[in-house]
């Protein structure tokens, strides 16, 4: 084994494998904001909506946590995106995992929001308000902290569909490893490589999640949200 | 064999967990017939007599007899057939959350006796009408209320024909509603001639049925008589002390 | 805007059909391996001596912590280049998917292994001692029932995951469903029809799945075990 010809392959790879993080990164932030944008109008609107809204959602959660995302990338960033002018492959992976996120993330808020005890809803109409305002104001600030758990794991889940990205070439982590990887014909150090800045991604952004659970924490609140 | 036999007798039982010295050179005898009530503060070692006298608890020192033969309990084979001698009423019930009240009563009778669907089934449900659980027999325990399960688990219990039974607090985790059911239950089997030997709070229950208290804190057996020696007007007993501190907090009967 | 997709399909359906089998052959032995090397992993983890659950512990972290194309990548391409003593394992693109899909699924899976051994109370275990049940006995009787019924959601939805990224052995060259689909889509410059069929296809096999799920969540319903009435 030639442990010396992969270290140094591998501190040479250094400085373009972190340009790799910071694409991931983008990625990253771009598909949970997106996700989220989207995400709680579709549990506002699954929980409180009429029935035909609530299908429309049902539909839309259906076909993005069925189609894989690999398929999904291909159809928007081959076929659907170009024919409304967007050709950048960044714009097509944010899109799809966004809309993808989407899905999932309605479904965790939509958990914490009827997992809330029924009366906050009524005590807040009960006091005149319209039933937007007592969503905005009530249900979501709690549902919001209940659902932390759940976009923890969506974190997780989003930085490894990230590295999909690389079949549409974007200059992410994993497209980076494959090409260096070619160059070097280190494949062994560098896939190595690849999974240790995944860990310590993950790793950064349990800590950060952490942080916002702690940052927003009400004292005396208890988890399951009951009165 | 007369009826003043000793079925069950136990030496010097001691079990500590780490430094913790929980259970202190236990020794009692039971004839057949008695009931036998553990009484004291909560951590006394009551519940730890009780699971080392089935081998739950493997003890650290002290030896068994039942019916005058000691049990050899690194024979598995022995243990077992022990266990199946010695039954067991847990404060927590402890049903097969899996099986209906039913399958509960009979899964040891198949699977630990040998006994044949059709008969076991038979037994089961007889087991259940003498608790008066025979309508719910279906339910599982999920559907069950805390008097119901503890019913239950003595049926299951009684299907496997133990010679002697212990019974773990068997009420301190039902509601005060709850508990009446399973005290009559309890009785029932007192009159019926069960050998038990039962870790309880309800001392006024207890006192008309039992033939002796064992009053034990901190791991040692204090004192052990009849209630009504024990709780005699002129008696100076810790157990008096005691049970009057749990009446001034207002026990049921 | 009928025809078209009708017509295209026409070049479509065919080739995905054919790469239809090689999907099937890529994800049942995926499966089957996962959860067993899943069921194994997680009764390890649970009642294991302490090394070994710290050695499962790692593997489960390291598979759920590092995206699956990294490591399809690693067994397809990275491997070879690894030598003991002058030999090394080469695997081609099929063994080198169903072994990287069956040790990452088999991580995930065992997490619900390892929720459902835990879900059981522990006074059942004396319960069981007292009755006078062996170990075997306590095992087959009361702890399989209740793990199986509460893990089932959970590796069952593990199963549907498979599902949707076996897609991903397309990456390394595997002519399954999605690869089909890309090679349709070059040779026919008509990618909406190509990867929208495809799309199709694994969404028929992601919900009828789901459906083999349900029904059989429903079949093994106890109360107090009922499947949770979410969806």
């Amino acid at each position: 084994m030639h442990f010396d010809k992969a270290l140094s392959a591998t501190i040479e790879a250094l400085p373009y494998m972190l340009g790799g993080v910071g694409w991931t990164a983008v990625i990253l932030l771009g598909a949970l904001l997106v996700g989220f944008a989207l995400g709680v109008p579709l549990a506002c609107a699954q929980v409180y909506g009429r029935p035909l809204l609530r299908r429309v959602v049902g539909l839309y959660v259906w076909l993005f946590r069925g189609v894989p995302i690999l398929v999904q990338l291909f159809l928007f960033y081959f076929g659907l995106l170009p024919l409304v002018g967007i050709d950048s492959a960044l714009a097509a992976g944010v899109i799809v995992l966004g809309l993808t996120s989407a899905s999932y993330q309605s479904q965790i808020v939509r958990g914490s929001i009827r997992s809330l005890a029924e009366g906050q809803l009524k005590a807040a109409r009960a006091l005149g308000m319209s039933d937007f305002t007592a969503i905005r104001t009530i249900i979501l600030p709690q549902a919001l902290r209940l659902s932390i758990p759940g976009w923890s794991n969506e974190f997780s889940i989003l930085l490894k569909d990230s590295a999909l990205l690389m079949v549409i070439s974007v200059p992410e982590i994993m497209a980076r490893t494959r090409s260096v990887a070619g160059r070097t014909h280190e494949p062994v150090a560098m896939a190595l490589f690849a999974a240790i800045l995944y860990f310590i991604l993950t790793y950064i952004g349990i800590q950060l999640l952490r942080w916002i659970e702690r940052k927003v924490r009400i004292k005396g609140y208890s988890q399951e949200g009951a009165m | 064999m007369s009826a003043n036999d000793v079925i069950l007798r136990i030496d010097r039982l001691n079990k500590s967990f780490g430094t913790n010295h929980v259970l202190k050179d236990a020794t009692l005898e039971l004839r057949r017939g008695e009931l036998k009530v553990l009484i004291g503060p909560s951590g006394g070692g009551k519940s730890t007599l009780l699971q080392c006298m089935n081998f739950l608890l493997p003890p650290d020192s002290g030896r068994i007899w039942l019916d005058g033969n000691e049990i050899k309990f690194k024979n598995k084979r022995e243990l077992y057939a022990y266990r199946q001698a010695v039954g067991m009423i847990f404060q927590d019930f402890n049903l097969f959350d899996h099986l209906s009240a039913m399958e509960n009563v009979r899964i040891a009778l198949t699977k630990v006796k040998g006994i044949p669907k059709k008969a076991a089934t038979e037994r089961a449900m007889a087991e259940l009408e003498r608790v008066g659980m025979a309508g719910k027999a279906a339910l599982y325990p999920a559907q069950l209320s805390g008097g119901q399960k503890q019913r239950v688990s003595v049926a299951r219990a009684l299907a496997m024909d133990p010679k002697v039974l212990l019974l773990d607090e068997p009420t301190s985790a039902l509601d005060p509603e709850l508990i009446g059911e399973v005290l009559t239950v309890i009785k029932d089997l007192a009159k019926s001639g069960m050998t038990m030997v039962m870790a309880t709070h309800q001392i006024t229950f207890s006192a008309q049925l039992a033939s002796e208290f064992i009053f034990m804190e901190q791991g040692c057996i204090i004192e052990h008589d009849t209630p009504a020696v024990l709780l005699a007007e002129s008696a100076n007993s810790r157990t008096k002390d005691f049970c009057a501190k749990i009446n001034e907090l207002g026990e049921s009967a | 805007m009928e025809e078209y997709w009708l017509f295209a399909s026409e070049r479509v359906i065919p080739g995905l059909n054919v790469a239809l089998l090689i999907s099937a052959k890529l994800i049942v032995p995926s499966a089957l391996y996962g959860m067993l090397l899943g069921v194994i992993t997680g009764v390890l983890r649970v009642y294991g001596f302490a090394w070994v659950r710290r050695v499962a512990d790692i593997y489960v972290a390291l598979f759920r912590g590092t995206p699956l194309v990294v490591q399809l990548y690693f067994w397809y391409f990275a491997l070879p280049y690894i030598s003991i003593a002058g030999h090394s394992i080469v695997l081609n693109a099929m063994q080198a998917s169903i072994l990287g899909f069956a040790l990452c699924s088999a991580a995930y899976q065992s997490e619900y292994v390892r929720g459902g051994l835990l879900s059981i109370r522990a006074g059942q275990f004396k319960a069981a001692k007292a009755l006078g049940m062996s170990p075997l006995q306590t095992v087959l009787h009361v702890v399989l029932p209740q793990a199986i019924r509460r893990s089932m959601p959970g590796i069952g939805n593990e199963i549907i995951y498979l599902i949707k990224y076996s897609s991903l052995a397309s990456i390394i060259t595997v002519e399954e469903l999605m690869g089909a689909a890309r090679s349709i889509a070059k040779a026919t410059w008509r990618p909406v029809e190509a990867y929208g069929t495809v799309a199709i296809y694994y969404l028929v096999l992601v919900t009828l799945a789901m459906w083999l799920l349900r029904w059989a969540e429903d079949y093994f319903s106890i109360p107090g075990f009922e499947r949770s009435k979410e969806d």
